[in-house]
């Protein structure tokens, strides 16, 4: 088990003749994905690695059937159209590696999303890996790099920084620790699920044992999944890499309280750490110490 | 990017808000002229992008036109936060009655617009919300369902306020909604908004906050406000090199490599992704090594883009060497990297050898760029070294 | 100016082929294949950004296209 993709997960890629999902196309469909159609405005007929390319997404649904994902990999401006595309055809899970995209655009996104019972995973991120599976973006990079990167296993990992999931995973695998579904969530203001969001499939998962974060200054997410995991008794261990320590000493001006009275204040990295250890996540300084750490904490379960 | 007080009223303006005479003046001679011209009394203020000009004594109340000239004088080097007035805004003195507060916001956990609303305006709103809860009202609303006025009346409803009051206030805040998702603004917030003696209301301060993201999509708006394309409008104003910088990003869509922060040290760095960024940050000085920069890689820039920073780094005095690291990367590329780091410093006219002391990018294609850097001699590492380790060998290598 | 790290040859007979040089310039995904009735052009200033997806080598001929890495 593992959870939103599996082997079997059939999914699309729009944008699919752009410089960066020719990629996408190549790497996952050598790490076994199920990449049933592309979409490019304009470019049916034509084939990317042997993925035919149609001209909108509903094309690709009278010609292969439902899709259950698709990977968003068109520029900023084009994003939400794309999504929206996505969405009213059925598609239930979006992962959008764009970036730069307003936050006006991604909560119509997600509203949406929302009324549709699809989700959204990014902007700004790189998707989603059940590693030996399938992986459904650019997490690990060619597939044999993927692998070496990735191996199945019973931790969970989500990150708001795309590029720490696969050094996590990394440092991870080298421990002989494996995954059982990494997310890279995105790292914007808003994004289309958060790490509180995605805790009760992890909790619902028999396979995933414990759970591994990156964290960073900036946003609520920290104090959001802390209070998750107080409410819910959680029965996942938790393992927080916290980055960024430096930001605390150099603050910029600071604006506005409007913010602050609707999503509380924000925590300093300092404040964060604190929020987390009160809720029993356990905080690494380093990356290299996430192993022990989990270790630590699954031997205390008795595993 | 946070508009100055009399570019948001000139955006309120525009979409017929109530506000008082006003104008923007750049000398005390100005001052006496506009005071005279809208006659006394009228209010000074400084025009600053930080709060708390009241408290700084940055905004006065003169009752005759030289007066508003001697303040002109006064408040124009008074520092508000650190920062000095851009200019000096006249305008009315208006009576009073009572004063609202009104704001619309992005709610991140409820991934929504939310518009507050207090009848306790003017003074400090969070700690409003704090004491007197029932004086401040949360609504959500829908970015996709067409914006009708029935949000800002439930509103203003909330606290308490009815009447006559609230169908008056009811445009001026379903007006405040309509602009925040219109300009794609983070913040459009009215405070106060006053209820005059004689029963009308007027907008008397506002703050606009435009999402960074979305400055290339209201480029008419900003040109018309007289908003310069190259205002940040960040704590400081950006350096030559972080100029320099964003025009490496801008000139080339792929990528991200060039939006850097500018640090006195030795080290230059070429870091990333986002979440490596401030790993390897924290690493290096954690090592005790000095940062020339900080910078942001990520996206699979091209050759070009990497050779570009490269060279807009060695190029900044002070730098000795340079340290190319990222976490395990998944779509930028270790081999495209590799050979825009090494491009940009032949083109330098430096030998990668020497100026670049560690090369710490494991991952995509990490064999193809291993190659490359083994051709002209580059220090190397593979996932083996973790980053902190890896910032310690670069550290160690200046002071040797 | 050549590349430092890339060079991309096509084949003489090849390269004057029209049709052929059309399909090159709408494989590549960095522009390194410039397209017109005389057939196709190796773009110098692009080879560097080469991102070695082989497109090119699979819309011409068997064995007519071929992607030097200057770095072996």
């Amino acid at each position: 088990m593992s959870i939103l993709i599996t082997s079997e997960t059939k999914f699309i890629i729009q944008g699919i003749t752009g410089r960066e999902a020719v990629n996408l196309t190549r790497e996952n469909l050598d790490y076994g994905s199920k990449i049933v159609g592309g979409v490019t405005p304009g470019r049916s007929g034509r084939d990317v690695y042997g993925v035919p390319v149609y001209d909108c997404v509903r094309d690709v649904v009278e010609k292969h059937g439902a899709v259950e994902g698709s990977i968003v990999s068109v520029p900023p401006g084009f994003t939400r159209d794309a999504v929206f595309e996505a969405i009213e055809n059925g598609v239930k899970t979006i992962v959008v590696v764009t970036e730069n995209i307003p936050r006006k655009e991604v909560a119509q996104m997600v509203e949406l999303a929302n009324l549709r019972g699809a989700r959204i995973i990014g902007p700004n991120c790189l998707g989603i890996i059940s590693p030996d599976e399938a992986k459904m973006g650019g997490m690990g990079g060619p597939a044999a790099n993927t692998r070496q990167a990735y191996k199945k296993g019973n931790i969970g990992v989500m990150s708001r920084s795309g590029g720490m999931t696969t050094e996590i995973a990394s440092t991870l695998t080298a421990a002989g620790l494996g995954q059982s579904t990494c997310v890279s969530i995105g790292g914007d203001a808003i994004v289309g699920t958060t790490y509180a969001e995605l805790m009760p499939l992890f909790e619902a998962d028999p396979e995933t044992e414990a759970i591994v974060i990156y964290s960073e200054p900036g946003g609520r997410m920290e104090a959001e999944l802390a209070e998750w995991v107080k409410e819910n008794d959680s029965r996942l261990p938790i393992v927080a890499f916290m980055a960024g320590r430096f930001m605390d000493e150099m603050q910029g001006m600071r604006f506005g309280h409007a913010g602050t009275i609707v999503e509380g204040k924000e925590d300093t990295t300092a404040e964060k750490i604190a929020r987390m250890e009160a809720s029993g996540i356990s905080v690494a300084e380093r990356i290299e110490e996430i192993p022990a750490l989990i270790q630590k904490r699954l031997a205390e379960k008795g595993k | 990017m946070r508009f100055y007080e009399y570019e948001s009223k000139a955006l309120f303006e525009r979409h017929r808000m109530p506000l008082n005479t006003r104008r923007t003046v750049s000398s005390a001679s100005e001052a006496r002229e506009a005071a005279a011209e809208i006659g006394c009394p009228v209010v000074v203020k400084s025009q600053v992008l930080s709060g708390g000009r009241m408290k700084a004594g940055a905004v006065k109340f003169a009752k005759t036109p030289d007066e508003a000239a001697s303040y002109y004088d006064e408040i124009l080097p008074i520092e508000v936060n650190g920062e000095t007035a851009r200019s000096i805004l006249i305008e009315t003195m208006s009576p009073i009655a009572q004063e609202y507060f009104v704001s619309v916001t992005w709610d991140g956990r409820r991934k929504a617009p939310v518009v507050l609303f207090s009848d306790m305006g003017g003074i400090d709103i969070e700690e409003v919300a704090e004491k007197h809860p029932e004086h401040v009202s949360k609504t959500h609303f829908s970015t996709i369902f067409p914006l009708t006025p029935r949000i800002a009346k439930e509103a203003i409803g909330k606290v308490g306020v009815s009447g006559r009051d609230l169908n008056r206030m009811t445009p001026i805040v379903f007006e405040l909604m309509k602009i925040f998702l219109e300009y794609d603004l983070t913040l459009a917030e009215i405070n106060p908004l006053a209820r005059l003696e004689d029963g009308s209301f007027c907008v008397l301060d506002g703050h606009i906050d435009l999402e960074a993201e979305a400055r290339g999509k209201h480029k008419k708006l900003l040109a018309e406000l007289g908003i310069g394309e190259d205002e940040t409008r960040q704590a400081r104003p950006p350096t030559e090199f972080e100029i320099a910088g964003r025009k490496v990003n801008d000139v080339d869509h792929r990528g991200v490599a060039g939006n850097v922060v500018e640090f006195d040290g030795n080290l230059g760095l070429i870091i990333g992704a986002g979440g490596g960024s401030l790993t390897l940050f924290d690493a290096v000085r954690n090592h005790g090594g000095k940062p020339a920069n900080y910078c942001e890689i990520g996206g699979n820039p091209s050759v070009s883009k990497a050779c570009e920073l490269t060279k807009l780094i060695l190029s900044k005095p002070g730098v000795e060497k340079i340290a190319v690291m990222m976490n395990v990367v998944s779509n930028t590329r270790v081999d495209i990297v590799a050979r825009g780091v090494v491009k940009g410093c032949i083109e330098s006219g430096k030998d990668p050898a020497k100026v670049i002391s560690i090369f710490r990018i494991p991952g995509a294609w990490e064999d193809e760029g291993f190659k490359i850097l083994e051709k002209y001699g580059v220090e190397y590492c593979d996932r083996s070294v973790s980053m902190y380790d890896a910032a310690g060998r670069a550290v160690a290598k200046l002071g040797a | 100016m050549p590349g430092l790290f890339i060079d991309v040859q096509v084949d003489a007979a090849v390269a004057k082929d029209a049709a052929i040089a059309k399909k090159l310039e709408d494989a590549c995904p960095v522009d390194i294949f410039e397209a017109s009735d005389a057939g196709v052009t190796v773009v110098e200033a692009n080879l560097d950004e080469c991102t070695l997806c082989d497109l090119c080598i699979q819309a011409a001929p068997e064995g007519s296209v071929k992607v030097v890495k200057l770095y072996e």
